[in-house]
């Protein structure tokens, strides 16, 4: 009978999880994926995450809680860094030893460390203790490994690294910035991206650039005077933001940000003055956790949408969401 | 130029003579206040840690008196106080400052950056001078761990409310005065006999209550409600393993010269947390198993408010208290932490943890003289 590994359809899933899928298929091991975020999810991390993480650790928590009675073990990589001189988060760091010290009665936690600002060697030697942990040899994890990328990469070639799509309705271009994590999961970012859409206007999320592209744009930034940051999706998150308020290639800017995020307080306070300072494209910033409800974001969202689309065709007959004429004059 | 610095602790005494030992012109920010923290907090994000706040409203007040050059420490995370100095130049800006920030970032993320840094704090001053204030300000660090720890120590059985404290009031005033190393020895040998002449026996039973957590809040008594103090007060005898020289020799030292041990706190952690998570997230959940170990009754674990090591810390501390048998209570700090607050929770814990230390004494001499029934 093969291992039964639960891989907790939250955080870094979003970014990795074909590859976590292919590897964990490679090594003989069954896959069991949590649900969607649903309410029942979350209230489980409610219940066992502490109060002041962020909303998407909490809902980590809880797809936690829902795979631990289905699962011999848990997949819970510990994500460090996966680029030099940058890493991901203080708590992600910690992820696994928080899910290990607040789930009494939980499965084993398989917790590959990955690291790759110390080199590809130890990355390598850390990643070399999962072949007991999952019951395969060296040889066929790193036959597993080397497939799983192959796949992992031509999946990340869908990309569009213009970010062109096509603008649909009233033609107003919304950048959203967001980590992927929260963007991709309806229920945290309160289906955000699709609110958008059904709004009329064509959604452009920064997980849509390359993280080369977005690098770029951080860089030019940095040589300028600013420091360069530290963690990888926020310089993701910055890049994107630097190449729409310099292209002017977005009518408006939505920032959704889960509270209590560290690297986000910082960013968008950052992004918020430079938007500022350049005075050209609007944004605006959305904080969300457990309590954030759907009418609330509505509302903003449509008024938002409202005022982009007025100043951008100022002159131009434009049928705002509301369905009312609106006098631009 | 003149030079100013945030504050944190006893910090201040040591920079100001290294500072001014290299010919600059220092001004010390005025001591933090509730008004250090709004001034800090109206130009910062909200949803920023509590040191960025207060660390921008020292260099504000530090701009009012008229510095026109500030320092500042770096970092490559991935703890948040890294790109403390970015947001701090912003917000310089915005709130019509005109003060130059210096960044002190570590050698290895930038060496030029560095040199250059070093050649503008250097200014004119000759190698040997250099040598002669990191000497000064090598001492003084040392001296100032040494009276908070003597302190700490003190407090539960002084003499008089406040003696231990007026004590080391004027213990800080003579190291600060203090020119020489062996002026400042001196001085805090002088100041550890009169703390040592202001204590009694003192109740019959202390607590030993560790302070663990974020090393700015720890250290810093104008925002943790002076912890320290009112646990001694209480009657509780309080180890607090965070020091300005532990955290240079650990820091500085260690990164430097990579050959020497670092200091082994993830081994203490790893049952528990097995990775460094930035800021002092290991060292709170290592020194608090250390405690534990080390027969402390009780731990009080103290963060800035959505600080992302500790939440770390602060999540795996319960696990680390029910399976090492030893009281955790953590307590987040903010610009809107009340006194009161902090007093009736502190009172409660020490209250919890005396009974805890006159049982164990009564075990103690029972066990000494014959089993108990019970």
């Amino acid at each position: 009978m093969s291992l039964v590994v639960g891989v907790p359809r939250a955080l870094l899933f979003h970014e990795y999880g074909h590859f976590m899928l292919e590897l964990l298929r490679q090594c003989g091991a069954r896959a069991v994926l949590s649900p969607v975020t649903n309410k029942e999810i979350l209230q489980a991390g409610l219940e066992t995450c502490v109060d002041e993480a962020c909303l998407p650790v909490k809902a980590f928590f809880g797809h936690s809680a829902y795979l631990a009675q289905r699962v011999d073990a848990l997949f819970v990589p510990r994500f460090v860094s996966v680029e030099r001189g940058a890493y991901i988060c203080p708590k992600l760091m910690g992820l696994p030893d928080m899910i290990r010290a607040r789930a009494p009665g939980a499965p084993r936690v398989i917790d590959p460390c990955i690291d790759m600002s110390r080199g590809l060697g130890k990355t390598a030697r850390s990643i070399a203790e999962l072949a007991p942990a999952l019951g395969v040899s060296c040889s066929r994890l790193a036959i597993a490994l080397a497939r799983s990328m192959k796949t992992a990469s031509a999946n990340a070639d869908r990309r569009l690294d213009d970010g062109r799509t096509t603008a649909a309705g009233s033609g107003v271009r919304i950048g959203v910035l967001g980590h992927d994590y929260n963007l991709n999961d309806p229920y945290i970012s309160l289906d955000l991206v699709s609110k958008i859409r059904r709004l009329g206007a064509a959604p452009v999320t920064a997980g849509a650039y390359s993280p080369r592209e977005t690098g770029r744009w951080e860089r030019q930034r940095a040589r300028r005077g600013a420091k360069r940051l530290f963690w990888t999706f926020g310089r993701r998150l910055l890049g994107a933001a630097y190449r729409w308020l310099d292209t002017g290639e977005v009518d408006g800017i939505v920032h959704l940000a889960s509270f209590g995020c560290g690297p986000e307080s910082f960013i968008a306070e950052v992004i918020q003055h430079e938007a500022a300072e350049r005075d050209s494209i609007p944004l605006m910033c959305v904080n969300i956790d457990e309590h954030s409800a759907e009418a609330g974001l509505s509302t903003r969202l449509e008024a938002f949408i409202d005022t982009v689309a007025m100043r951008k065709c100022e002159y131009a007959s434009h049928l705002p969401t509301s369905g009312q004429p609106v006098d631009t004059h | 130029m003149r030079v100013t610095f945030p504050h944190l602790g006893n910090l201040w005494i040591p920079t100001k003579a290294f500072l001014r030992s290299l010919g600059h012109d220092v001004i010390t920010p005025p001591p933090t206040t509730k008004r250090t923290v709004s001034l800090g907090a109206r130009h910062t994000p909200d949803g920023a840690c509590l040191p960025l706040k207060v660390t921008m409203g020292n260099f504000i007040e530090a701009a009012e008196l008229g510095a026109d050059t500030i320092l500042m420490v770096g970092g490559i995370g991935p703890c948040r106080l890294g790109y403390y100095c970015e947001l701090q130049r912003r917000a310089l800006a915005k709130a019509g400052c005109s003060a130059r920030l210096i960044v002190v970032e570590p050698p290895r993320s930038d060496l030029w950056g560095f040199a250059s840094m070093v050649r503008t704090i250097r200014r004119r001053a000759t190698f040997r001078q250099v040598l002669e204030a990191s000497r000064l300000a090598w001492a003084k660090f040392r001296a100032v761990d040494a009276l908070d720890q003597a302190a700490n120590m003190a407090r539960w059985r002084e003499i008089g409310p406040g003696r231990v404290d007026a004590c080391i009031g004027r213990g800080l005033a003579l190291l600060d005065a203090a020119e020489t190393c062996s002026a400042v020895r001196e001085a805090a040998e002088q100041t550890l006999h009169d703390v040592q002449g202001c204590t009694g026996v003192g109740p019959r039973q202390a607590a030993r209550v560790g302070v663990v957590g974020e090393i700015y809040i720890v250290m810093e008594p104008a925002v943790n409600m002076d912890v320290c103090k009112k646990l001694g007060r209480l009657g509780a005898q309080v180890v607090q393993p965070l020091t300005f020289s532990h955290w240079i020799e650990s820091h500085v030292v260690c990164d430097i010269a990579r050959w020497i041990p670092r200091p082994d706190v993830l081994s203490w952690s790893s049952p528990y947390l097995r990775h460094f998570v930035g800021g002092h997230g290991v060292e709170s959940v290592g020194h608090s198993v250390d405690m534990a170990r080390s027969g402390l009754h009780g731990v009080v674990h103290l963060a800035p408010m959505t600080c992302m090591p500790e939440i770390v810390a602060g999540s795996i501390l319960p696990s680390v208290s029910l399976a090492e048998g030893i009281p955790v209570m953590s307590l987040a700090v903010d610009e809107h932490t009340a006194d009161t607050g902090f007093d009736t929770r502190l009172e409660a814990f020490v209250d919890l943890l005396l009974d805890r230390a006159r049982e164990e004494g009564n075990t103690s001499r029972h066990a000494g003289s014959g089993p108990i029934s019970t």
